[in-house]
């Protein structure tokens, strides 16, 4: 996956968890929580998504990795390299 | 088979924390001691017409899209189990009411109506009203201390009227205290919102297209539900849980159990002692009545009635059997859905579970009946609503006896322990108070409940937490 397809990947996956956001124009700088409404539960199923359809671990302690889109981005690339892009909402 | 996680009892909170924990892969087995789930909101039939134990209406209503949703405790619940919200066919109330001697306050999910009714029948309390409603928007929910305990003098500093004041309580009271005559801070800003703020509904098909629907997603998560399978004990070693033995003397092992069947209850199951002041007093006669036209058609247009024949609402176990002079009237077809010919009112009132428990079995069906009558006589002499009786087709009526049979909460005790544990611990690590107990009643708040526990004891929400706050 490229970085523009990671975080496709990461936007899908929060729709699916949040499906009444909007999560078109997102700040890959800014922390997630200040754009749209995600709580401690969202985020652990966003984490469990990435599990689920991509096969990629997220220990506890990397958690804070995550707190930003671009953030994701960069934790989640290497991990996802040789993947392709899912759609969570249809998986 | 280990299973990552146990329920004791298929309630409303313990179906909850079990799919929660399910959706997130966890291995989950759900114990019930009756042949049906629901707990406390099950259902049964009689004489071929469906009927639920415990559904009022439904609290906590919101529509999807609007500003009001943003973040309402309805919305986190459908989205913790991936619900959507036309999935549990919520039929909307019209108009409820608050009724009192001499003053009849009407209430919708459009807070602007209850706004002008306090105006309209209170002048002198229009900016007091306002400023306590701004405080139960803005409520912060806290539980890392205790909140102060009484509502009415969080009333008292903003509402100088007594009549509105025990107004605006009685509805909080009867829909959720498991205290007499009051309740605390906080219990009472999470009802005045779910109640007045959001709003009431009733899916249509009654509480069984929750309970379908949540039944269904369990199985196809994966989780294993057995029922007429009591727990007779909670395994517990060094102060932790190991499992639990059912009343088969099947042991079952898992190193984390949520218990729904109330505080005193499941530390009697782990052999420890609970103070007395920790049994729940109240609890309730309901009785139902089948009516051979809806009750719109008698002039009774109310989904939900909260009445007290007294200035100063009382709210707690009554000497006698029963305390007709205050409780709810409930109209299912009210709720516009068009439920065929018939119509259906539910009346239930605080009643005492000692009084009930001492009659012998002859004195306790004539009972029912006496009781039904007399509550069903105050209601109507009290101008609550139109007679009724004379349309009746049948009645079923149930009591405190009745409940605990069911549900097996000690006493009937609807509202469960008046000491409440909103972290969920019971000083056992691993066993883990959902549901009543925990804090957040209703079918909406033990479903909560049962996710909140579900999030915090099974799932790391702690390291989530902390992501995303930085
Ligand atoms: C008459 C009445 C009217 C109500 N009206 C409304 C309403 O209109 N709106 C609303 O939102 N709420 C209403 N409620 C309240 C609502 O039903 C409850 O708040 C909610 O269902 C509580 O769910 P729970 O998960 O906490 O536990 P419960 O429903 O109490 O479930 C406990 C379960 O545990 C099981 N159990 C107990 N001990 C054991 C054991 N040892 N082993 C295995 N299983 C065990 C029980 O059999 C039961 O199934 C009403 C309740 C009643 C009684």
């Amino acid at each position: 996956m490229t970085e523009e397809e990671v975080a496709l990947a990461v936007k899908d996956i929060i729709q699916t968890v949040a499906p009444d956001e909007d999560v078109s124009n997102l700040d890959p700088a800014l922390r997630l929580r200040e754009q749209i409404d995600l709580d401690s539960m969202d985020f652990l199923d966003i984490v469990m998504e990435l599990r689920k359809l991509y096969g990629v671990q997220v220990p506890e302690e990397d958690y804070k990795e995550l707190a930003t889109l671009g953030g994701c981005v960069r934790y989640l690339h290497p991990k996802l390299a040789g993947k392709s892009l899912h759609c969570a909402t249809s998986a | 088979m280990v299973y990552d996680a146990i329920v004791i009892g298929a309630g409303m909170s313990g179906l909850a924390a079990a799919l929660r924990l399910a959706l997130h892969e966890k291995r989950v087995l759900v114990l019930e001691k009756h042949e049906l789930w629901g707990g406390l909101n099950s259902f049964y039939t009689l004489r071929g017409r469906p009927f639920d134990v415990g559904l009022h209406a439904l609290t906590n209503f919101v529509r999807p899209g609007t500003p009001q949703a943003k973040g309402a405790p309805l919305m986190r619940l459908l989205r913790a189990l991936r619900i959507r919200h036309e999935e549990l066919r919520l039929i909307e109330q019209d108009v409820s009411e608050i009724v009192f001697p001499g003053a009849r306050l009407a209430f919708a999910n459009d807070f602007a109506l209850l706004e002008s009714e306090v105006a309209r029948l209170f002048p002198s309390q229009r900016d007091g009203f306002a400023r306590l409603t701004q405080l139960m928007r803005a409520y912060q929910l806290n539980e890392e201390r205790p909140p102060p305990p009484s509502a009415r003098a969080l009333l008292e500093r903003h509402l100088s009227e007594p009549l509105l004041r025990e107004m605006l309580l009685l509805p909080v009271l009867l829909y959720g205290s498991a205290r007499e005559d009051d309740t605390d801070e906080q219990t009472f800003a999470i009802l005045f919102r779910a109640l007045f703020l959001e709003g009431l509904s009733r899916p249509a098909g009654g509480i069984r297209t929750i309970l379908n629907l949540l039944i269904r997603r369990l199985k196809q998560a994966g989780v294993e539900l057995r029922l007429s399978a009591g727990v007779q004990r909670v395994l517990v070693a060094d102060g932790r849980v190991r499992g639990v033995v059912l009343e088969s003397a099947e042991e079952l092992a898992a190193p984390l159990v949520l218990s729904c069947a109330g505080r005193v209850e499941t530390l009697a199951l782990a052999g420890r002692p609970s103070a007395p002041a920790d049994e729940g007093r109240l609890s309730f006669l309901e009785s139902i009545w089948i009516l051979d036209r809806p009750a719109h058609a008698l002039g009774h247009r109310a989904a939900t009635s909260f009445y007290s024949l007294e200035e100063r609402c009382i709210y707690r176990r009554p000497a006698g059997l029963i305390d007709a002079r205050t409780g709810v009237l409930s109209s299912g077809d009210n709720f516009g859905a068009a439920r065929g010919p018939e119509g259906e009112l539910r009346l239930t009132v605080p009643a005492s579970h000692p009084a009930w428990r001492a009659l012998t079995p002859e004195a306790y069906a004539a009972a029912k009946e006496r009781c039904a009558d007399e509550v069903a006589a105050a209601v109507v002499e009290a101008g609550v609503t139109a007679d009724f009786r004379a349309r009746r087709v049948f009645r079923d009526v149930f009591t405190p006896a009745t409940i605990e049979r069911f549900t097996g909460h000690r006493g009937g005790a609807v509202y469960g322990s008046p000491t409440k544990q909103l972290d969920g611990a019971t000083g056992l690590d691993g066993l883990v108070l959902i549901g009543t107990d925990q804090g957040y009643l209703g079918v909406v708040g033990a479903m909560l409940s049962g996710v909140a526990m579900a999030n915090r004891h099974g799932l790391a929400a702690h390291a989530a937490r902390e992501a995303l706050s930085g």
